[in-house]
């Protein structure tokens, strides 16, 4: 049994302020799944942030690396650990880390409906994700993970190098939540028929233009951006291999949609814990360390963006100038590209301080500021850079069947890949692929190619 | 109506096995380069309490990821105008949390510590779990019980304490506390000089050994092939090599002689600086090699009362004539010593075996006689390991 000598309340006290929480919430109007908190301790804390809230997770030295940083950050008092964790699932299930104050635990519970709330009414996790399968699916990836692990014929090692590989590429894969899957078959009949209907048009306004015959035995017939998909479907794997990288690609489609909705989920749950705590009649004691502890979450920070204090302060905008029903529409609709771009306004550049900069050197130079002519160049820079918009867009250009190789493209937008990074993940590509890869890319104004060979040698050209 | 429980972990540490591989993977990054780290020592006459800044390469996580010029966007303090500069340090500021967006960690891991050289050994050695060498029956005299302090760990018993080291350990934390509190801003409740005691964390213990000497002596004899076939790289391989199993020996006796004789048609005994870095041209005598190391045994070795070590580093670009002799006194050497052992370094791919190798292979049969080959300088561990290994097996 655990000892509860070490927390300042008692379960009940938690319940009594829950049943209150709970009220405001269905009284507020927001719709959360049904909500289960478990009380642990920051060890256990420790390792369901590295374990991204799941217990049971695969293993891999990953995980590991995870929870020996969060210790360490945490233990030079570098880095606060998470109040809170919740998972998007149904229950919704929420760990409070025993060691918080009674406050901390009121707030939390507060900013956990909110979340709840957002996973289970937001576009992109109802469309994205399936939560009364979430706790179900973290526990079949591990079983089978295991499964290989176990098999003699397998073993730790290989599996070990297919994670290794398949976490490198994990987000290389679609990053449009919800969207529609064209076969090659129909693409190919898609193609036939706009070829017949362009030649029947051709052939009788002008009879000398030839239309080239679309090459129907070119794979893929038009680039696609699923990488990983690619690989598992035309790559030279074994069964178990493509299993594994199928789990892995399972798992990247459950946080496409937290990694799209980071600033909204968590400016969101501000804003309602914010809200709910000032309905609570807290004893001033209380109410003081709540103030202290919100604006400890939405304070700025001094050189990047803080999404809690973005996200907190849009919200806010939004419910003073349209009311609260546009901000449940908003939840409901918008990730965060279109989020930022709908209505991060210029007043609100300009209260952030918001300001642009590019690196020089060794240092950084102010490139714009949120004024009349600097805002829009701001707010344009974040909603491409939020979300997946942070990972580079790379796509399958063409498997070359006849030496084997496979072509990717990094589609340029001005942002340069990381050449040492690009070298080491194009290697891991090479590993699952088995052949020669080539990346199409641009440093500057120049054209590049990186090319990693069989032996995992690498050049650039050009 | 939400439920509430207590999670019961009953101790189960569920990232024991993850971190255990991590730490492995870590440690075998760091064993690594430490093939390169020693190959910029040198050999002899370094105080093994010399410091060396060690890089540790976290294991990284290799992802596509934008490089140094995308823009980025940060919230100021409204003074900030279009071409202000702003130092790396103060950006550093404190991204605590805005950090843990997946996939946009540029990851800087590498770190750098300092640990010994003497440490970075042990941590070698302690490792790849090396035979102890044999002793010559009749020299095994005990010397006096020797407790060597090993770096320091985190568990032991009070009286070895470290105290030093946990007061460094404790100011460390006390000065990140200080540092983080200072990035987080958090508001300072608390008297300035409020105390900031010992943690358990804190406390380092001295890992001890407890080394019962047998005797005293050895010897241990580097031979090197400098002839022009050995290149710069290939003589890198045999420097860090050496220097490896210089240490080794070291540390299983009180006092080690080393001997460095470098041959090509003629040998003669070198400095250690001459041994590595002068390069002579022509051919090939192992075998002459071979007789000066025999001379000097006579001479000043006495195999009653030294344990002798004899290794030889050569591409095995032998010439032909010389093959016969080359065997005859390898053999004569394997009489003489506790081990002698032939590393044959070929670089690339391509790999031919070397006339003089196979002819050591058919034709000497003694037991402590030992060859490797090491083509690249990760070879060089594993190499030693065998060539050392070897003694294991006569022991038993």
């Amino acid at each position: 049994m655990i000892t509860l000598s070490m927390m300042e309340y008692t379960i009940e006290q938690l319940e009594i302020w829950n049943n209150r929480i709970e009220q405001i919430v269905k009284a507020e109007g927001l719709n959360c799944y049904q909500q289960e908190f478990e009380i642990c301790s920051y060890e256990d804390m420790l390792c369901y942030e590295a374990y991204v809230g799941m217990p049971s997770h695969y293993p891999h030295w990953s995980y590991g690396k995870a929870y020996e940083r969060s210790k360490t950050l945490y233990s030079y008092n570098l880095k606060g650990l998470a109040y809170e964790m919740v998972i998007n699932s149904d229950p919704c299930l929420a760990y409070l880390m025993r060691e918080n104050t009674l406050l901390l635990q009121i707030l939390t519970i507060a900013h956990v409906y909110a979340h709840n709330d957002f996973f289970k009414n937001n576009r992109i996790f109802t469309e994205g994700t399936n939560a009364d399968y979430t706790l179900e699916m973290f526990k079949n990836h591990a079983t089978r993970i295991r499964k290989y692990i176990k098999d003699p014929s397998i073993g730790y090692e290989k599996v070990e190098r297919i994670l290794d590989a398949s976490h490198a590429i994990k987000f290389q894969t679609t990053r449009v939540v919800g969207a529609k899957v064209i076969s090659e078959e129909e693409k190919k009949e898609q193609l036939l028929e706009k070829y017949y209907q362009e030649s029947k048009v051709n052939s009788v306004l002008d009879g000398k233009k030839e239309i080239d015959f679309p090459e129907l035995n070119r794979i893929p017939l038009e680039p696609v951006d699923d990488l990983m998909k690619f690989i598992i479907t035309y790559g030279q794997l074994e069964d178990w291999e493509r299993d594994i990288m199928q789990i892995v690609m399972e798992e990247t489609k459950y946080f496409i949609p937290q990694i799209e909705t980071k600033i909204m989920n968590e400016g969101w749950a501000s804003y309602w814990h914010y809200r709910l705590l000032n309905q609570l009649n807290l004893s001033q004691d209380l109410y003081m360390e709540f103030l202290t502890r919100h604006n400890q979450v939405v304070r700025p920070f001094l050189g990047s963006i803080n999404p809690y204090y973005m996200g907190f302060k849009i919200f806010m905008d939004l419910e003073k100038r349209y009311g609260k029903d546009k901000i449940f529409e908003v939840r409901e609709m918008e990730r965060d590209q279109s989020f930022i771009r709908k209505y991060l306004t210029e007043e609100l550049c300009q209260e952030m301080n918001l300001f642009q900069y590019d690196k020089k050197g060794r240092d950084y130079e102010i490139v714009e500021v949120a004024d009349e002519l600097g805002w829009q160049q701001i707010r344009n820079t974040i909603a491409n850079q939020v979300g997946m918009g942070g990972i580079p867009y790379i796509k399958v250009i063409e498997f070359n069947q006849k030496d084997g190789s496979l072509v990717l493209e990094h589609e340029f937008d001005g942002r340069e890949l990381e050449l040492a990074y690009a070298y080491e993940t194009l290697k891991y590509v090479r590993e699952l692929w088995g052949n020669k890869v080539i990346l199409k890319t641009q440093i500057g104004q120049a054209n590049k190619l990186i090319i990693c060979d069989e032996n995992k040698k690498i050049t650039l050209q050009g | 109506m939400a439920t509430f429980r207590e999670f019961d972990g009953r101790g189960r540490d569920r990232a024991a096995e993850d971190r255990r591989r991590h730490r492995e993977l870590v440690e075998d990054s760091i064993k690594r380069n430490i093939v390169d780290i020693i190959a910029e020592e040198s050999i002899i006459g370094e105080n093994k309490n010399k410091k060396i800044k060690v890089p540790i390469r976290g294991i990284k996580e290799y992802q596509f990821i934008y490089g140094k010029n995308k823009p980025g966007v940060g919230a100021g303090d409204g003074n900030e105008k279009r071409g202000d500069k702003i130092s790396q340090e103060e950006m550093k500021g404190e991204q605590g949390q805005g950090k843990d967006q997946a996939g946009n960690g540029e990851g800087e891991d590498i770190y750098e510590t300092e640990i010994t050289l003497e440490e970075l050994i042990n941590y070698l050695f302690d490792d790849l779990d090396l035979p102890f060498l044999e002793r010559k029956k009749f020299n095994e005299i005990e010397t006096e019980k020797n407790f060597k302090k090993l770096g320091y760990q985190r568990k032991g018993i009070p009286p070895r304490l470290a105290k030093k080291k946990s007061v460094v350990e404790k100011i460390k934390r006390e000065k990140a506390y200080e540092l983080g509190r200072k990035n987080a801003e958090i508001e300072d409740h608390l008297e300035e000089n409020k105390r900031f005691p010992f943690k358990e964390d804190d406390l380092r213990y001295f890992r001890i050994r407890q080394d019962v000497k047998k005797e005293t002596n050895a010897v241990v004899i580097c031979i090197m092939d400098t002839s022009g076939s050995m290149n710069i790289n290939k003589k890198y391989i045999a420097r860090s090599f050496y220097f490896l199993l210089y240490q080794f020996v070291k540390s299983k006796y009180l006092n080690v002689e080393v001997v460095f004789i470098s041959h090509s048609t003629v040998a003669k005994e070198v400095s250690e600086d001459e041994f590595f870095h002068k390069v002579e041209s022509g051919g090939t005598y192992i075998s002459s090699g071979y007789e000066k190391a025999l001379e000097v045994i006579d001479k000043r070795y006495n195999p009653s009362i030294w344990n002798i070590y004899a290794f030889h580093c050569s591409d095995g670009d032998n010439w032909v004539e010389d093959n016969e002799k080359a065997v005859k006194m390898a053999a004569e050497l394997c009489k003489t010593c506790n081990l002698f052992g032939y590393g044959e370094i070929q670089l690339g791919y391509y790999r031919p075996v070397s006339k003089i190798r196979s002819e050591y292979i058919s034709k000497i049969k003694e037991e402590n006689f030992s060859i490797v080959t090491m083509t690249r300088k990760e070879d060089i561990i594993p190499a030693l390991k065998k060539m050392l290994d070897k003694e294991k097996g006569l022991r038993e």
